[in-house]
């Protein structure tokens, strides 16, 4: 079974390991989560879990239909909704909570975010293109140069990369190690960076 | 909401070493492992500097060995230091003595800052 939990994005500080090394970590509000509902392939045709991050305002902002969903349910109002694929013979149902102390620290996750937007941006920035010189009578600055040839192809390829709106998309990193496993406060400290700003909502997955 | 990144910073800082400040001669106990084995190494310098706050702070601690300048940077609250001495407060008038690197042999001393408590 792979196990997930919706989490908040704290910020970035850093600790010391077991042999004194810094190492750099997103600290994530992991929870308290709840399963919200169980679908089915019989009823959904699909197997997942509906995972609920519990509102800590009790639903203030919820709207009408959210907070009917999670009243038919019977679980607490929540802020976030997510689904996780899970197994056909995963026990799970409404009302069950996830906690992040169902993660141990040293495994590795998968953590799904929405990346910060970056608005429209150029080239160099967005695909890392070098750009010409500054000076010197260069006329070459930022621009993308060329994007094809006239008499054949006559045309643009598609996926030509070129200027154009960036982030603010969904963005996985991958294999991402837990530092530590704070069960008290429902806290997840992850090596590294994870998508998204600060405050923002993300999904940690585990591969079983 | 930092203020749960605030809680486990300040979880982290160490409140058993003593204030160190630029110019102070110190001795640095680190415990060092070798294989399964765990010693304590002593590094003594002058401190010629002290950077970043709270839970990131670290320190530039400068000694000549054998003739050569050695600089060790050690996490303050790092847990590898076992034990943190002060021997002498050095007289200085600035933050970073980076002008140290270019004393050489007695140029390169500090005069001592007796405070009233003895200390």
């Amino acid at each position: 079974m792979s196990k997930g939990i919706i989490g908040k994005k704290l910020g970035m500080t850093q600790i010391f390991n077991e042999q004194g090394q810094i190492v750099p970590v997103t600290v994530i509000q992991a929870g308290p989560c709840v399963i919200v509902q169980r679908k089915t392939s019989a009823k959904d045709g699909y197997e997942a879990v509906q995972i609920g991050f519990v509102d800590p305002n009790g639903g203030k902002r919820a709207s009408k239909a959210e907070k009917g969903h999670c009243e038919k349910l019977g679980v607490a109002p929540v802020r976030v909704l997510r689904e996780i694929k899970v197994d056909a013979s995963d026990a799970a149902k409404p009302g069950d909570s996830v906690l992040a102390s169902a993660f141990e620290a040293k495994t590795k996750v998968n953590v799904t975010g929405i990346s910060k937007g970056k608005g429209f941006a150029g080239v160099i920035k967005r695909h890392h293109f070098a750009g010409g010189r500054a000076t010197h009578g260069s006329m070459f600055h930022r621009a993308p140069g060329s994007i094809g040839q006239s008499s054949y192809p006559s045309r643009v390829f598609p996926g030509m990369r070129m200027a154009g709106h960036m982030g603010d998309a969904q963005v996985t990193v991958r294999n991402l190690e837990i530092a530590k496993v704070d069960a008290e406060n429902n806290l997840l400290l992850i090596k590294g960076a994870v998508p998204g700003p600060k405050g923002g909502y993300i999904v940690i997955k585990q591969e079983a | 909401m930092s203020h749960i990144i605030d809680q486990l910073e300040a979880s982290l800082l160490r409140s058993d070493l003593p204030r160190i400040t630029p110019g102070d001669t110190v001795k640095v106990h680190v415990k060092v492992k070798e294989g399964e084995k765990e010693r304590i190494q002593l590094f003594q310098g002058i401190v010629i500097g002290i950077k970043g706050g709270g839970m990131r702070t670290s320190f530039t601690v400068r000694k000549v060995a054998s003739g050569v300048g050695v600089e060790r940077i050690f996490p303050l609250n790092s847990p590898t230091i076992d034990k943190l001495e002060v021997v002498r407060h050095g007289k200085v008038r600035r933050a970073k003595l980076y002008f140290l690197r270019e004393k050489l042999g007695k140029a390169g001393r500090l005069k001592e800052r007796r405070t009233e408590n003895g200390e």
